[in-house]
């Protein structure tokens, strides 16, 4: 008995002295970015009980995507709110997963829009338009917290710049987040031509598109598309660019 | 004095083989080709990303399952068939005994995650093939850089450098709760004693980091909670240092520091968790 209750507090002592080592890896870990989902009461809500008790238990990767797979079988029976729901709770168990916040917006801004807009039982177009553009702004919405758990994310701010050109027209907005794409590791090549067009449309801003453009052009064949030369050509006329500066392609 | 703690390991092991344990291996390799298979009308990155929660979350539960059921399971079944008193009556000392019996155990995970990690990849592979095969079929008209950039998302949502260090994480956290759970079957006068206080401890090591950040940050609470999250600090692992693999499918990379130092600390737990048992067992009346 001596023994045992001996153990336990050399337990405890054992355990006071691993405390820094403990503080100091948690620290480590979450300037690492990592572990830094915050579990708390909402989520629980949210997942109930045994799903509370498995995310805390490490399961929170399983957890998430049975419920990503609830949130297909939504979308599949077109259950709208339900699917949001779903995707609230994914993303807040999976914060870094840059696919699930793509999915969501994708889902809401391109699929739950379109049905809004088709909605039969809803007789007024102008509410049809209004539900339309909500869901426009909820895929905006997860865009936008996706990036402020992943703000280094070049992925995500090309699907913002998508969502701002394709779904709610704002050409400003969507060169701001192809130029922030472009200026990211892991980016693709035709961001920055995207940015590039997108701030030719941005009024003010015609000049930085130009410049931008034209430095892609000068890097060689393979950045000179059609689309970059015709619009470096209509910018070449909107800015009275001197003939002798102007490119010599032929008009795409 | 190593000799024969290897034979015992060795012995520790073959027994468990014995047992069957790798049939796990089966179910774990329906759940990843179930998983793979069912995930086929996801987008190709979806699938992606579901394989890897349902494999490393599977791996999770599997490898945490059997260091439990495995370490509970020999002390009760060795003084049952009276085989410790054959094996302590000989020149073997009580510590070695239990370093040779975890030792087999631990080898016996290593094993079983580095097979269940093959399956895992060979299915993630086989994925990989047929997704790139199908890309190169519908980009057959398309340009080189939209090719280039389509097998790159591919590619890069499968096989990454960081899959190595969270899975060796998920293995030394299954060594972790087999020290631990050897710890408690000194204590404990059955098994299943030592299983529901091993599955208690499991849940609640995962929330010892929240204790402890309660306890050292002085949040405001009553006395008596504060009292309570100290003892959750002192006496409970921090299992939610090696719960990496959550972040790690998510695509975040675990840098070589962080690696090191979870492993340390791994390795730490085992060590005091061991010297402790043979500390209380060497006094049991056997």
């Amino acid at each position: 008995m001596i023994r045992k209750a001996a153990a336990i507090l050399l337990l405890g002592v054992s355990g006071a002295a691993m405390i820094p080592f403990q503080k100091s890896l948690d620290a480590t870990q979450k300037a690492a970015g990592l572990r830094m989902t915050a579990l708390d009461l909402d989520l629980r809500e949210r997942v109930g009980q045994m799903g509370f008790l498995a995310a805390l238990s490490g399961f929170r990767s399983p957890l998430a995507a049975y419920l990503w797979i609830e949130a297909h079988n939504a979308w599949e029976r077109t259950e709208w709110g339900r699917m949001a729901g779903l995707f609230d709770t994914v993303t807040t168990l999976q914060p870094r997963s840059l696919l699930y916040w793509d999915m969501a917006a994708w889902h809401m801004a391109w699929n739950a829009s379109v049905a809004a807009l088709d909605d039969k039982s809803q007789p007024s177009e102008a509410l049809r338009i209004r539900n339309q553009r909500q869901y426009f702004k909820l895929g905006r919405d997860y865009l936008d917290r996706g990036l402020k758990n992943n703000p280094n994310s070049a992925f995500l701010y090309e699907r913002l710049g998508v969502l701002l050109r394709d779904k709610l027209e704002d050409h400003c907005g969507a060169g701001e987040a192809f130029l922030k794409a472009s200026q990211l590791p892991d980016t693709s090549p035709y961001i920055a031509r995207f940015a590039g067009y997108e701030l030719s449309k941005c009024a003010g801003r015609e000049r930085e598109a130009y410049d931008l453009l034209k430095k892609l052009y000068d890097k060689g064949p393979e950045e000179r598309k059609p689309t970059l030369i015709s619009t470096l050509q209509e910018l070449e006329k909107k800015l009275d660019v001197p003939p002798q500066q102007r490119i010599n392609s032929p008009k795409p | 004095m190593l000799t024969r703690i290897t034979a015992i390991a060795r012995n520790t092991f073959t027994d468990l083989v014995r047992q069957k344990v790798f049939y796990i291996l089966l179910v774990f390799g329906l759940c990843a080709i179930g998983s793979s298979v069912f995930m086929a009308q996801l987008r190709v990155e979806a699938q992606f990303q579901m394989i890897k929660d349902v494999c490393l979350g599977a791996m999770s539960i599997f490898t945490s399952l059997l260091a439990i059921l495995a370490t509970a399971n020999f002390l009760p079944k060795d003084i049952e068939d009276r085989t410790i008193y054959t094996l302590l009556s000989k020149p073997v000392p009580r510590f070695a005994y239990l370093l040779g019996k975890l030792s087999g155990i631990i080898v016996l995970l290593f094993l079983f995650t580095l097979l269940m990690a093959v399956v895992f990849s060979a299915v993630l592979w086989l994925r990989q093939q047929a997704a790139l095969a199908e890309i190169r079929t519908e980009f057959v008209s398309a340009s080189a850089e939209e090719l280039q950039q389509a097998v790159k998302s591919v590619t890069d949502s499968t096989f990454n450098a960081n899959l190595v260090p969270g899975i060796l994480i998920i293995f030394i956290k299954s060594a972790l709760l087999a020290a631990l759970t050897l710890l408690i079957s000194t204590f404990a006068s059955s098994a299943l004693f030592t299983v529901m206080i091993a599955a208690a401890i499991y849940f609640i090591g995962h929330l010892q980091a929240t204790a402890r950040e309660a306890w050292l940050q002085g949040v405001d609470i009553q006395w008596w909670t504060r009292i309570l999250v100290a003892i959750i600090s002192l006496l409970f692992p921090d299992l939610q240092a090696f719960n990496l693999a959550d972040d790690m499918i998510a695509g975040a990379a675990i840098p070589w520091n962080v690696f090191l130092e979870t492993f340390a600390l791994g390795w730490t737990y085992v060590a005091v968790y061991f010297a402790l048992s043979a500390f209380v067992f060497a006094g049991r009346e056997l």
